[in-house]
């Protein structure tokens, strides 16, 4: 346990020194410029697509730093030989796999948190009402983080950065179609197609599980009961994934 | 219980997929270090030295045979807590500073926050750099690189250490420097086992050598047990009071003769030729000033072993 709270201290500190967290500055000034850009609308809609934008920044960045960060996060240990020193300490690969897992999870907590409170003082001071669902579709979209990253994590045991990036992002793109796409194809007459479509359906995460943004933006109320069961289906995933990623990396020469 | 014991160790890739031949990298090695000496692991690139190193540490997994280090089998995690490792040419989080780098792998090894911060000050003075204690390791020069390395190889006081060709890329001052480092941990009762391809390093600091080429140990032992083993390469006659001129036979079968004044000298490839000689050199009433024998050197033998070994056809330099 303490080893993995070594591995993800150091990995979080990479992270921060790697400036990473300047992605922040991105954040506030793209959210800040396009408040008040949009300042010409009407109130309520000024109000919505403020909401709307500063969820659709949160997660856009959140999405990248989990993507790109991810797939290095254990191929750049391989490639710069620098696992050599960790693996040959009394450390097991599972603990590697987790520290590293959990110190990206702590920059994009952090980062999350950051840009939350940007987007709360923003909200502010245009007097926007702060709907508690603000907080929920803030919440998953932090597990949809989680979740990319554990899948970014996963590619990496086994693929190159390229390929690494390649898979998690179609993964992310097919997760937040799937729902639509099977919906389309339940009627196809195309047995082979339909079929494939439900086998994806069942291997990708259906991200848009994760996604009350909507619901947030025009302040629709979210039961609580919703909000767990998607954040336990999103963090199954990981989990799941992070299971694959360890007994894969278990398996590596280096 | 010797520090490590390997027992014909196998190593191949590619053997998991019937369309591909396998490529073997290690083939039936066997050897032990015995705790408190220096071991060089001496053979050419791409011979499976490395290989061997990380079979040891558990970064790879052996096609089969056994290795053990401290007594416990290789690649298990318990193997690992009383060793320290130097990988060839290493690759460190460059934006850690000496300080920080170091404290992080007394953390990995489970040292108190009072013991690290002991640890760092006596390594960093031990390996020199106490000047770069709070400089990031981006802004340091190969030499700095391989110090610091062999600092954290060390910081928590590992019974056997294993470095992989340690002083590889370093000018003479940084490699006289590694040098002595190794050589005081052998003072200190540390086994040392390490890889390298330059005989003159080996040769000063081992106890004993193993000399590995293709994938196969072909030598092992004292050096001065492989050089008297090999039996003299050369000898060396020196007499007086008689010219070369009248020693035609010896002459034509010398490796090498030399007159200077009334002294000759002659050199013969090896002792069985010493008595033909000194019976020529009497029947012209010539006198023996010395016989001198000349035994062979690690380099011989090493360029014996691996100029004569016969490669594997499968072994390839990606191996090393």
């Amino acid at each position: 346990m303490q080893a993995i709270a070594v591995i993800a201290l150091n990995t979080f500190r990479e992270n921060l020194r790697d400036k990473i967290l300047y992605n922040l500055v991105f954040f506030a000034v793209l959210l800040i410029g396009l408040s008040v850009l949009l300042a010409d609308l009407t109130i309520m809609e000024h109000h919505r697509m403020i909401k709307d934008l500063g969820l659709a920044a949160i997660n856009l960045v959140g999405v990248i730093i989990a993507i790109f960060v991810g797939i290095g996060l254990v191929n750049k240990e391989i490639e710069r030989r620098t696992v050599y020193t960790i693996m040959a300490r009394p450390i097991s690969r599972t603990t590697f796999i987790l520290g590293k897992y959990c110190g990206l999870g702590l920059t994009l907590l952090i980062n999350v948190l950051v840009m939350l409170s940007v987007f709360l003082a923003i909200l502010g001071l245009y007097g926007v009402p702060i709907t508690w669902t603000l907080f929920q579709a803030v919440q998953l979209v932090f597990v949809e983080m989680l979740l990319i990253t554990a899948l970014a994590l996963l590619f990496s045991t086994f693929s190159s950065s390229t390929l690494s990036a390649i898979f998690t992002l179609a993964f992310y793109v097919i997760g937040h179609l799937i729902g639509d796409l099977k919906g389309l194809m339940e009627n196809s007459q195309t047995v082979v197609l339909r079929r494939a479509v439900a086998g994806l359906y069942y291997l990708c995460p259906n991200l848009e599980m994760l996604n009350i943004k909507g619901q947030a933006a025009i302040g629709v109320a979210v039961p609580v009961t919703y909000q767990t069961l998607a954040s336990a289906y999103g963090l199954s995933y990981a989990v799941a994934s992070i299971v694959l990623a360890c007994m894969v990396f278990q398996r590596r020469d280096f | 219980m010797d520090a490590i014991t390997i027992e014909g160790l196998t190593k191949s890739y590619g053997a998991d997929w019937p369309w591909r031949s396998p490529i073997i990298a290690l083939s039936d090695l066997s050897l032990s270090v015995k705790q408190g000496e220096i071991y060089g692991f001496l053979g050419p690139n791409g011979a499976g030295k490395t290989t061997t190193l990380k079979i040891l540490l558990g970064l790879m997994r052996a096609t089969s045979g056994s290795a053990y280090v401290l007594g416990k089998p290789a690649g298990d995690v318990r193997s690992r807590e009383k060793v320290g490792f130097l990988p060839e040419s290493p690759y460190f989080y460059d934006y850690l500073t000496a300080e920080e780098f170091l404290g992080f792998y007394g953390q990995l090894a489970q040292l108190d926050r009072s013991n690290i911060s002991r640890r760092v000050t006596e390594l960093l003075e031990l390996v020199g750099l106490s000047g770069a204690r709070t400089r990031q390791l981006r802004k340091f020069s190969k030499g700095m690189l391989q110090r610091v390395g062999l600092a954290q190889a060390l910081i928590h006081d590992p019974e056997l250490i294993i470095l992989d060709e340690p002083m590889s890329g370093l000018d003479p001052i940084g490699r006289k420097q590694v040098r002595d480092l190794i050589l005081g941990l052998r003072e200190r009762g540390k086994t040392v086992f390490f890889s390298s391809h330059i005989i003159s390093d080996v040769e000063v600091m081992c106890d004993r050598v193993g000399i590995v080429v293709h994938g196969r140990l072909l030598a092992n032992g004292r050096i001065d047990e492989l050089v008297t083993h090999q039996g003299a390469q050369s000898v060396e006659i020196v007499c007086r009071d008689v010219a070369i001129a009248d020693l035609p036979l010896i002459s034509a079968r010398a490796t090498r003769v030399l007159q200077q004044g009334r002294q000759c000298l002659i050199v013969v490839a090896s002792e069985g030729m010493i008595e033909e000689a000194l019976s020529e050199v009497r029947k012209q009433g010539g006198k023996v000033v010395s016989i001198t024998p000349h035994r062979g050197s690690l380099e011989d033998i090493f360029l014996r072993q691996a100029s004569g070994a016969e490669p594997n056809p499968h072994i390839q330099s990606r191996v090393a």
